[in-house]
């Protein structure tokens, strides 16, 4: 497995590449219960809570919550630099994709597998919104187990 | 995406730099979900925040030259006159408010500053098509009134108020409006907390589908307990809409619920028990108290009554700062009935056009407070508040007594 890359179809939302380590959350997220500083999840009994987002390809269930503390999380970490590098959606709704849009972070959904099946903690993930792809390479401490 | 040649004009920035804007989100939006077309809207609620995300938004447009075709209603930012002469906040706190308002005041909106609109201020009818921000707000028309609104963004609802149109689809669609899942409510409801707590339960269930809610106890719900219900399945979950069988008015009987198809086999069965301990996850918190927070959503005059009958003239305790924020008609009714000034000699204060998560309230950090609604708990959190979450009853008792037990 070590060094394979997967290659996976989908679809751009917001367009852009962009590459880097996975974190994956099963949990929806409102961004507005992230650390703009850091970009860590403050969310109390989230799944990642704790975890930092930034400059990662997060792989997300959903957004949730308000429709406006979201916009201003995601502006906040945007100001501050502490956006994910990219965010593979498993289920699109509306206010997410806004957010997105006037932040311009590359975003897909509509992944040929499921993602949280197919990308784990720590692969280094390529997302290519124009090209419509998403190319996985399995992080090497996952390899050694 | 199908546009007509004036949508298209506007698209390319014919008609101004903050209209294309508008326009580049709504067909943005438009392809995600694959939409026909664009479709007119008469009505708009965006959720103003005074919070720097929404501000930057609604600064590109308005200095894009763009203007609201739609006046939109919005949701309260803080009352800056009446807080600060009580609370300090920074320049830039203060500034942000204002600029704020000023912002919306000049791309055109109805400065409602109210979270509650489809209870007074912008109440759409039956089948409208509408774009509503504030996630409570949502849910709301779309179910209980039965008006037609994704869930939009503060930003796309600024959109659509704009243009005066919204991408047509999701929940503006019949073949969307059908229930996803199903719910038996086995628990018993007293109040509108909890209604609160079952929306809580709910959200985390449905995620962003649309749930069906059988209830096996009989059970009226009152505006209130509705609003209570959709504010927290939209906190917990991304819930724009929800049918309750035989009480909402698209779901006559459980079939119509579903589209008028078989009805799919329960999902999840909510019981008293689950209520208590969904209520022990969000609340473990005891000890002295330095605020009690009510309105979140806003309060209504129905609601202010409330607290005067639970206070039974008692006073405040000393320690303890207790603040309704209201509907400015509410605020207002309370002033004309005197129920205002007599909760004042209690030590119980009413503000209007005012949320819960604004700079104003800070001074109140890293003490305990106290709350019947979740969802003002879980945003307080960010501003490092921890709230204990009991029902208005409770948290009249707490403000008495200075301190919440369990």
């Amino acid at each position: 497995m070590s060094g394979q890359t997967r290659v996976y179809k989908c679809r751009g939302i917001v367009k852009g590449s962009a590459s880097g380590e996975a974190i994956v959350s099963r949990d929806a997220m409102c961004f507005y219960l992230c650390d703009p500083e850091t970009g860590e999840v403050i969310e109390r009994n989230h799944s990642i809570q704790g975890k930092s987002i930034a400059g990662k390809v997060l792989v997300l269930k959903s957004g949730k919550g308000s429709s406006v503390v979201q916009v201003d999380g995601f502006y906040q970490l945007w100001v501050k630099g502490n956006l994910p590098a990219a965010i593979i959606l498993k289920d699109t709704e509306p206010v997410i994709v806004s957010s997105a849009v006037i932040t311009s972070s590359t975003m897909v959904d509509r992944m040929e597998a499921d993602p949280f099946e197919a990308i784990e903690d720590g692969d280094y993930v390529e997302v290519d919104a124009d090209a419509g792809e998403v190319r996985v390479k399995r992080g090497e401490s996952i390899d050694e187990k | 995406m199908k546009l007509s040649d004036e949508e298209r004009r506007t698209l390319d920035g014919e008609s101004g730099v903050g209209a294309q804007k508008a326009m580049e989100l709504l067909v943005a939006l438009g392809k995600t979900f694959d939409a026909e077309r664009l479709i007119g809207v008469r009505k708009a609620h965006v959720a103003l925040s005074g919070q720097e995300g929404d501000t930057y938004w609604c600064e590109l447009l308005v200095n894009g030259g763009a203007k609201c075709a739609v006046p939109p209603t919005t949701n309260p930012c803080w009352d800056v006159d009446g807080l600060t002469k009580v609370y300090d906040v920074t320049t830039y706190e203060r500034d942000l408010a204002l600029r704020t308002i000023d912002v919306y005041r000049r791309i055109g909106a109805k400065l409602t500053f109210c979270c509650t609109p489809g209870l007074g201020t912008n109440v759409p009818f039956f089948g409208e098509n509408v774009a509503f921000s504030e996630s409570s707000a949502t849910p709301y028309v779309n179910s209980v009134i039965g008006a037609r609104s994704n869930r939009e963004s503060s930003i796309s609802a600024l959109a659509a108020a704009v243009i005066g149109k919204t991408p047509l689809y999701g929940y503006h669609l019949d073949e969307n409006r059908r229930g996803e899942m199903l719910i038996d409510v086995e628990a018993e409801m007293k109040d509108s907390y909890d209604w609160g707590i079952l929306g809580y339960c709910t959200g985390a269930i449905a995620g962003a589908r649309n749930p069906v809610l059988r209830f096996k106890k009989p059970v009226r719900p009152s505006q209130e307990d509705f609003l209570y219900f959709g504010a927290e399945a939209a906190t917990s979950g991304a819930v724009a809409m929800y049918h309750m069988v035989g009480l909402t008015p698209e779901a006559p009987t459980l079939n119509a619920a579903f589209g008028n198809r078989q009805a799919p086999a329960p999902e999840s069965v909510i019981t008293d028990k689950d209520l208590s301990e969904t209520e022990q996850k969000l609340s473990a918190s005891t000890g002295p108290i330095n605020l009690v927070m009510l309105g979140c959503p806003h309060y209504t005059y129905d609601q202010i009554l409330q607290i005067e009958r639970y206070m039974n003239g008692r006073r405040v305790h000393s320690d303890v700062a207790f603040w309704v924020l209201a509907a400015a008609d509410a605020a207002e009714l309370a002033s004309r009935s005197h129920v205002r000034s007599r909760l004042e000699r209690l030590g119980v204060y009413i503000v209007p056009d005012t949320c819960i998560d604004e700079p104003c309230w800070k001074s109140f950090e890293g003490g305990l407070g106290v709350t019947d609604s979740p969802k003002c708990a879980y945003y307080r959190e960010r501003r490092g508040q921890p709230f204990a979450i009991r029902r208005l009853a409770d948290c009249v008792e707490a403000a008495v007594l200075g301190r919440i037990g369990r």
